[in-house]
């Protein structure tokens, strides 16, 4: 689907949240590395105690569990956490580390700062704080990125702590971490000033990349986490948690664009219809008896464990839950993320789908005339559950519907791997900001400038100049890399192989050799950080040839472990190379005569090469054949 | 420039052009000089320079600002139990909240929110008072208000009440226990104290789980003392009931900063499970046949003093000059005193100033007869306090010197070491000493 961005109003706004690489935490001096897996921890039991207006910033499924008295455990993996995590000492003076980074990023992003900094208590009731709320203030103010399509202003650079790290979750019960909790983040917000899919992603790149060139943020899974919002003429803002990968970015906007214009279509279609919102019915059936002798064994599985079936009769509404929203998802996958979410079912089956799930034909046809429906208009929802989730859920079910009525609801909602999105919860109100009365504020005062000063973060532009000059790359690589998001992926393996491998050889695979074996239709997203940092690895140590990088790639992306597929292409050492050398000349010696053995380097270098197939460095390959054929020219032949 | 002041809506433009609305606040102790405290749009605070700001007021009062008020009386609840209980606030951080728009920090918890905070409260009691008696954090408690607050704790005691309820600062919370165990004579139904180390606020507080406590306290207690109901632990799992004469605050911050020293908690408490188990079987029962006598009276001519190496024997003197009646010593170990002192404290007693030993290291006994530095001391007239607390023995001899002011120091001195509560003479168990964490 090709998309008028521009011609649609498309904004978009980011949240980027990275964790600095502090000695300490923000408000205490433990470490900010997480604990190791073994580490000894302790245990201690706490619950929340929340006022009912501070219970709209949960998921509806927390809440509610909350709302019952849900048991928090936090575990405090020693050495990682102590009483300031527990709640039970009050928080330290700010890191000054901490500050002076977050600043040095801020003045990075020509943001200005404040003349004082007063932290906030922000309420996080799902017991990720074991004080009940995030300490957060607003470092610096203003600043922007400049970008093709036009210059982005940052709203606000914050300073906070991270939550804890949730474990396991269950019926009553999550369990904590505390080793994350209180390690700084940053977090940069943008105004709404993103027009296009592409313009998002270049600006967080190029934030992330501002970030990490300061060299004192941290690199790893879940040190930087990206939110979006999102909305376009006539939809709805939505915020949209959890982009990890900053490769998701285009298609998350894309899909959520997708996603509205077809909620918007859906309404117009509802309109046509001459449907309305009263044409939803309130109640729900119960409709057990027509699928007591079904085959299906999802129906048959939940009877026996004395669940029910409930049906909401949809007179109208035939073919409008099979409309696809984003790739993969209909109308119907939005509804049954209500009832997840509210109901805490295992989802919704609907007519538009039906006959599935070993649901017949036949008994389709009897839930409508059960309902008192016409197949060829009407549509129905099911749910299979106990009555209390089930009404619950067709609650959530029936809110959500009457809404297509209106268009785009206000909704929070997470990506989902391949750039979709589902409903976590509705947008909480402006958050309940309390003073953080027990941290003192700080002046930013000329001392604290001072040492912001000496953290010295290049521009981008500069980086080229690093890559050409530090790393030894072409200007013609190193331009290319720094247009590229890969451009992170480089410098983390660069780093890590630091005097193992030449940083040509990893530019040139992520910059060419990934793209072209990505465009022959080889499965390069198979192959992740961890098994390019090995292949590098094993080029750098002599244990496989650059030239088998391509095949080990390949093998890789067809589902052999990085190991085997090394092992498989493993150098082939000099004897083993000279052994084929020889046959190779052997069996093509009449035509090496002829040729004269001078003439037939090439020749020979094809045929050794070909059957070396990447195992050995031509240059040595190149070497030997030399050798051999001039010991050859030298004896005059056999 | 532009005169602000707090609660005004403003625009500012700061020296490096960036332009801010939001309301001002009022200072704080850590405000700078200059500075001015702004609440964005968005509910963050930042402090402003108005060096070279450009200042414009669009909103005068924007926000209301309440003046600090007062406590408000009393309110009446009626529950759907059948026991009478009174609720009597004094302060301090169990009734504590911050205002989010103006972070102004009221000591005041509502009889709504209490209610809503302990639906126990309401399923137990029949009549409920909750009186918004006195709005002070606790270190700035005095022998003066340990006497009003008996006198109303004793004023619903007399009146009939099954149980009474004190919320009070953790800091000097053992102190004010001590005092209402001494004055409440003829207690024949339990006196809960109860506070909070997290605000009620905090969506962590812990005020929640100590309230929750006392109206199971007030049902199922054998006891007629007055208790302190605090963290069993640092899990919300059970709230310790420790005898007001033997508890004592063990740590600056920690939920379950207060402990039992000398002496076993009375019961616990298990909120979620709503048990209440007796732990300690040496207590005073409840009873009806009992006649309160309320003895409120503190003297404030009696001194603690802390002995530490080297200390200025003139500290002493200085006491007895200023009119002081009662001197309680914190002694080293067993119970001592430099020798150069002892002839200060000599001048002490032979002035009538009773002079009593504690010990320093909390826990045990003091033993004046083991060293000669000990039995010079007996000589010179100290008085030794056996296992109690050198808190509480400072509290009871004001009690005693306040009530009996024409008795004879000698007299004094034998009430002082007499057990009335429970608060001196117990059996020094073994496992009474806690075990700390050596590494293992």
């Amino acid at each position: 689907m090709e998309i008028d961005y521009k011609g649609i109003g498309l904004k978009v706004g980011l949240e980027i949240h990275q964790q600095l690489d502090s000695r300490s935490k923000l408000f205490c001096g433990c470490p900010t590395k997480l604990a190791p897996e073994d580490s000894k921890y302790y245990e201690v039991v706490r619950y929340m105690w929340l006022t009912k207006s501070e219970l709209g910033e949960l998921d509806p499924a927390a809440a509610y569990e909350v709302s019952k008295g849900r048991k928090i455990v936090y575990r405090v993996p020693e050495g990682h956490a102590c009483l300031v995590e527990l709640d039970e000492e009050p928080p330290h003076d700010v890191n000054r580390e901490s500050l002076v980074i977050a600043l040095a990023i801020a003045n990075a992003l020509n943001a200005q700062p404040v003349d004082e900094v007063y932290f906030m208590r922000k309420i996080v009731v799902d017991g990720s704080n074991t004080s009940g709320f995030q300490r957060t203030a607003i470092i610096a103010l203003g600043g922007y990125v400049e970008d093709e399509e036009g210059v982005v202003r940052i709203q606000t650079i914050a300073l906070e702590e991270d939550a804890a790290r949730k474990v396991d979750e269950g019926p009553g019960y999550v369990i904590y971490n505390l080793d994350r909790l209180g390690i700084p983040l940053i977090e940069i917000s943008t105004a709404p000033d993103i027009v296009s899919p592409d313009q998002a992603l270049r600006v967080a790149y190029k934030i992330g990349l501002i970030m990490r060139l300061s060299g004192r943020v941290k690199r790893g899974i879940g040190t930087i986490r990206q939110d979006l919002n999102i909305s376009i003429a006539g939809g709805e803002r939505i915020e949209i948690k959890g982009v990890d990968k900053l490769e998701l970015i285009p298609k998350v906007v894309k899909y959520e664009v997708m996603r509205q214009l077809s909620l918007l279509k859906i309404r117009d279609e509802l309109h046509k219809r001459g449907l309305r919102p009263e044409d939803v019915p309130e109640t729900f059936v119960d409709v057990t008896d027509t699928l007591k002798d079904s085959k299906s064994r999802i129906v048959r599985a939940s009877l026996e464990k004395g669940m029910r079936v409930y049906a909401l009769p949809l007179p109208g509404f035939k073919g409008v839950l099979a409309v696809e929203v984003s790739p993969g998802r209909r109308f119907g996958t939005e509804l049954s993320d209500y009832a997840k979410a509210w109901g805490g079912v295992g989802g919704i089956i609907h007519s538009d789908e039906l006959p599935a799930y070993g649901i017949s034909e036949s008994e389709v046809l009897q839930i409508y005339n059960r309902l008192g429906l016409d197949g060829g208009r009407d549509a129905f929802i099911l749910i299979i559950s106990d009555f209390e989730k089930a009404e619950r859920a067709f609650k959530a079910v029936i809110e959500r519907l009457k809404y297509a009525f209106i268009g785009v609801p206000r909704e929070t909602r997470g990506a989902n791997p391949d750039g979709t999105t589902r409903y976590l919860r509705p947008q909480p109100g402006a958050a309940r900001m309390y003073p953080e009365t027990d941290i003192r504020p700080v002046r930013i005062d000329e001392s604290i400038l001072m040492e912001v000063r000496k953290i010295y973060i290049p521009k981008p532009e500069e980086i080229l100049k690093i890559l050409i000059e530090g790393h030894g790359l072409s200007h013609d690589l190193a331009s290319q890399l720094i247009r590229d998001p890969l451009l992170h992926l480089y410098l983390d393996l660069v780093e890590e192989l630091k005097g193992v491998t030449s940083p040509q050889i990893i530019a040139s695979t992520l910059v060419a050799t990934m793209k072209s074996l990505k465009r022959e239709g080889v499965n390069v997203d198979k192959v992740d950080y961890e098994a390019l940092r090995e292949i590098f690895e094993a080029v750098g140590k002599g244990r496989i040839a650059k030239e088998a990088i391509p095949d080990v790639i390949k093998a890789i992306a067809s589902g052999t472990s990085v190991d085997k597929a090394l092992d498989s292409f493993k150098s082939l050492s000099v004897e083993e190379v000279e052994k084929i050398v020889d046959e190779v000349i052997t069996s093509n010696i009449d035509t090496i005569r002829t040729r004269g053995p001078e003439k037939s380097v090439s020749l020979v270098m094809g045929k050794v090469m070909s059957l070396v197939r990447g195992r050995a460095d031509g240059a040595i390959v190149n070497t030997i054949v030399r050798k051999k054929l001039a010991e050859l020219s030298k004896q005059g032949g056999p | 420039m532009v005169h602000v002041k707090p609660g005004d809506l403003v625009r500012v433009v700061t020296k490096s052009g960036i332009i801010l609305e939001g309301v001002v606040l009022p200072s704080t102790e850590f405000t700078s000089r200059g500075f001015i405290v702004l609440k964005l749009s968005n509910g963050y605070n930042i402090g402003v320079s108005l060096d070279d700001a450009k200042v414009d007021v669009l909103v005068e009062n924007y926000l209301k600002l309440a003046p600090s008020e007062g406590p408000q009386g009393t309110t009446v609840i009626r529950g759907d139990g059948n026991m009478r209980i009174a609720f009597v606030s004094t302060g301090g951080t169990i009734v504590s909240k911050v205002e989010y728009e103006t972070g102004a920090v009221k000591p005041a918890l509502s009889a709504g929110d209490l209610i809503e905070f302990v639906p126990e409260l309401k399923e137990i009691a029949a009549e409920l008072v909750v009186s918004d008696f006195m709005r002070k954090l606790s270190e700035n408690m005095t022998p003066k208000d340990w006497c009003e607050i008996s006198g109303e704790v004793g004023k619903y005691l007399a009146s009939g009440a099954d149980g009474v309820i004190v919320a009070h600062g953790t800091d000097t919370m053992a102190y004010t226990a001590a005092a209402l165990a001494f004055s409440l004579r003829g207690l024949g139904n339990p006196v809960i104290m109860v506070g909070a180390q997290r605000s009620s606020d905090r969506p962590s507080t812990d005020a929640l789980y100590n309230l929750r406590a006392c109206p199971l306290i007030i049902r199922e207690a054998p006891f007629a003392e007055v208790v302190v109901a605090m963290h069993g632990s640092s899990d919300d799992q059970y709230v310790l009931v420790h005898r007001g004469v033997r508890v004592r605050k063990m740590h600056s911050s920690r939920r379950d900063a207060f402990q039992s020293i000398n002496d076993l908690p009375l019961a616990k408490v298990y909120i979620q499970e709503r048990k209440f188990k007796l732990v300690n079987r040496n207590y005073i029962p409840r009873s009806r046949n009992v006649d309160l006598v309320v003895m409120n009276r503190f003297s404030d001519k009696v001194s603690l003093i802390k002995f530490y190496p080297g200390m200025d024997c003139e500290i002493i003197d200085y006491l007895v000059d200023r009119g002081y009646r009662g001197i309680i010593v914190e002694g080293t170990g067993l119970g001592h005193i430099r020798d150069e002192c002892i002839e200060s404290v000599r001048r002490a007693t032979e002035l009538g100033v009773i002079v009593a030993m504690s010990t320093q290291t909390v826990f045990g006994r003091v033993d004046l007869n083991v060293y000669t530095t000990g039995r010079k001391l007996l000589k010179a007239g100290v008085v030794p306090l056996d296992d109690m607390l050198a808190e509480v023995a400072f509290v009871k001899l004001s009690w005693l010197l306040g009530n009996y002011p024409d008795e004879e120091p000698s007299e004094i001195a034998s009430k002082l070491v007499t057990n009335l509560v429970n608060e001196i003479g117990g059996t020094q168990s073994f496992e009474l000493f806690p075990r700390w964490y050596h590494g293992d």
